[in-house]
């Protein structure tokens, strides 16, 4: 019976005892999903020791904390983590659960689909609830990203999404928040599992440092071609910002795969970004619409990147970055002039 | 070694088109082509068997007719045999549905010649969901490791493979047992020209189609869109935001704005003084 399905979860994605950005940012939006349905918003924690983490999860919104606290939990297993969460399905009934869509989140939720035979929404960008049926409605860019499609699980629970990180955003925490935790175990045997884990490495290659950036020039196929991409890369140099690029120009090979914005490549929120020759499409523009600063430059005047930029110029990049490189040096020149006088 | 490839024959789109009028995609302006996480996946089958020096390769997809062009595409990569899955009763699958149809598919393969390791691509460029792997993986009880960047090692006494898998901060180091399925990010490898007798093969080549009736043991309720949970309930193009305020003038009055926007927010671009 659907009905005994009840409240919506987050499943709380920790590496080494901390918790993912994208897990909090989940409980902001399951926060305001469980108040429409007037249902308690619960996060579900797996790990090693990492009992510690569940006065955080409540402060950023969630009213209970299953908690499953294991040795064989240590480090994300497909096979050990799906057994957990298959348990406190069972026992517990969510209607709702989401999951970050990161490689760990992605993969538990397709594993844990496939066990409970329900539904599964892959990389959401939007979820609200249809009040009149009680239904999750899950959106995302369909078809290459020109349009979105809402995609609803009407006669299996708990109806299960992913959602891209930065895409939600986190509550302010509120340490005050009194919520209540609850523990569970489970028979997890070591020599039972046919997966280990050797060795974790964190990287601070180009992705970390895009995902980081503070500007970021992204460039698309209105560069023409390589050479006038190099335009993006000489803009991002002087101004001290971090390339991206479109699926396009990723796919064109101007630039590798890491750089890629959008809904297949990375979310960003820098403080400024630029958008020089994209069009705009919604799988661009879920990657980036969040950023503090949107300029656009596009020939085209009814390309959709206007509409989600603040300022926008009507016109060539290739003829307008180089100017806008010289002018840049001269502000800098004089700004270097203004501190070491 | 038996190395299984799941396949997935998709609209090249970066080419595709939309119409702007319906908003929704214009299936003729795009070709049909090998899902491209998937051709690194049929080139790390062939690098592993390349590697242990014998191994079979099968390819195996889920598609309407014209899908046994991606099949031909993967023998000229080095695939041995392809089979597709092709039957109306197939149609409207959810990732759900598909995983439950490839994995009955990847059983009758079995009865023939044992699997040692399945490889699919991460995610398929139409669908971008990453789901059908893992899917499969559960239905053959088998460990998924997803997001592979590297084939470190395969231990075929020990029946073991290491890899080199992607994470959210980085990337990690699996051991699994086999058999086992991947999913392959497209760095694992660079796909190589097709040798001269893969393409004569390839052209000659032709797939064994299975229609439901080649199953006897589906339970027809979990195929296609009776068996798919998800159905998308409406399509809508996103409410539209204020828009940007269009800069006026000469280019180099329009750069010159552009200076003065960047400079509200100048320690962006300099340190400050102090």
């Amino acid at each position: 019976m659907i009905e005994e399905y009840q409240g919506v979860w987050v499943f709380i994605e920790q590496n080494a005892g901390e918790v993912e950005s994208v897990s909090l940012e989940l409980l902001g939006a399951g926060r305001k999903l469980a108040d429409k349905l007037g249902v308690p918003l619960a996060g579900v924690l797996m790990g090693s020791e990492i009992k510690g983490l569940t006065p955080k999860i409540i402060a950023y919104g969630a009213d209970i904390v299953y908690v499953i606290d294991h040795p064989v939990l240590k480090d994300y297993r497909t096979e050990s983590y799906m057994k957990g969460l298959l348990h406190l399905v069972e026992t517990y009934k969510p209607e709702i659960i989401l999951y970050g869509a990161t490689p760990n989140g992605k993969d538990l939720a397709s594993a844990v689909a496939t066990d409970l035979a329900t539904g599964l929404t892959a990389d959401c960008t939007m979820l609200d609830i249809d009040m009149e049926n009680h239904l999750l409605e899950a959106s995302r860019p369909a078809f290459g990203g020109n349009i979105m499609a809402t995609i609803l699980c009407k006669k299996h629970r708990p109806q299960m999404a992913t959602v891209r990180p930065k895409v939600m955003k986190a509550l302010e925490p509120d340490e005050t928040r009194q919520g209540k935790v609850i523990e569970e175990t489970i028979d997890l045997k070591e020599e039972e599992m046919r997966t280990k884990v050797l060795k974790i490495v964190k990287d601070v290659t180009e992705t970390a440092s895009l995902a980081d950036a503070h500007v970021i020039v992204c460039g698309g196929k209105g560069m023409g071609d390589e050479q006038g991409f190099q335009l993006i890369h000489e803009f991002a140099e002087v101004i001290g910002a971090a390339v991206g690029g479109t699926r396009d120009v990723i796919e064109a090979g101007w630039l590798p795969y890491e750089y890629q914005i959008g809904q297949t490549g990375q979310t960003v929120t820098p403080k400024m970004y630029f958008a020089i020759g994209v069009s705009g499409a919604i799988q661009h523009v879920v990657g980036m619409k969040n950023s503090d600063v949107i300029i656009a430059i596009n020939k085209d005047p009814n390309a959709p990147i206007f509409d989600v930029a603040h300022y926008g110029i009507v016109g060539d990049a290739l003829e307008i970055l180089p100017k806008l490189i010289e002018q840049f040096k001269e502000v800098r020149k004089k700004k270097g002039g203004e501190i070491y006088a | 070694m038996h190395i299984v490839v799941c396949i997935k024959q998709v609209p090249d789109t970066k080419i595709i088109k939309i119409n702007p009028k319906t908003n929704t995609l214009d299936r003729r302006s795009a070709p049909a082509i090998l899902n491209p996480y998937d051709a690194h996946a049929v080139q790390e089958a062939v690098n592993i068997r390349k590697r242990l020096g014998k191994g079979h390769i099968t390819v195996i997809s889920m598609g309407p007719p014209p899908a046994t062009a991606v099949i031909k595409k993967s023998i000229e990569i080095g695939a041995d045999e392809g089979y597709l899955i092709t039957d109306r009763a197939f149609a409207g699958a959810d990732t759900l549905a598909t995983s439950y149809a490839l994995a009955k598919g990847l059983e009758k393969i079995a009865k023939n010649r044992p699997i040692d390791m399945v490889i699919c691509g991460k995610q398929a460029i139409d669908g971008d969901t990453g789901q059908v792997g893992p899917g499969i993986a559960r239905r053959l009880d088998i460990p998924p490791v997803t997001n592979v960047l590297e084939v470190l090692e395969i231990n075929e006494q020990e029946k073991t493979i290491l890899v080199k898998r992607k994470t959210a901060g980085g990337y990690e180091i699996v051991q699994s047992d086999l058999p086992c399925l991947l999913t392959v990010e497209k760095e694992i490898n660079e796909i190589e020209y097709a040798p001269l007798p893969n393409m004569i093969k390839a052209a000659r080549y032709e797939p064994v189609i299975w229609t439901v009736k080649d199953f006897d043991d589906v339970d027809r309720s979990k195929l296609g869109l009776k068996g798919s949970p998800t159905v998308v309930g409406k399509m809508f193009t996103p409410p539209k935001p204020e828009g940007a305020k269009m800069l006026e003038g000469t280019i180099d009055e329009q750069v010159k704005q552009v200076i003065d926007i960047m400079m509200e927010r100048e320690e962006l671009f300099f340190e400050t003084k102090n």
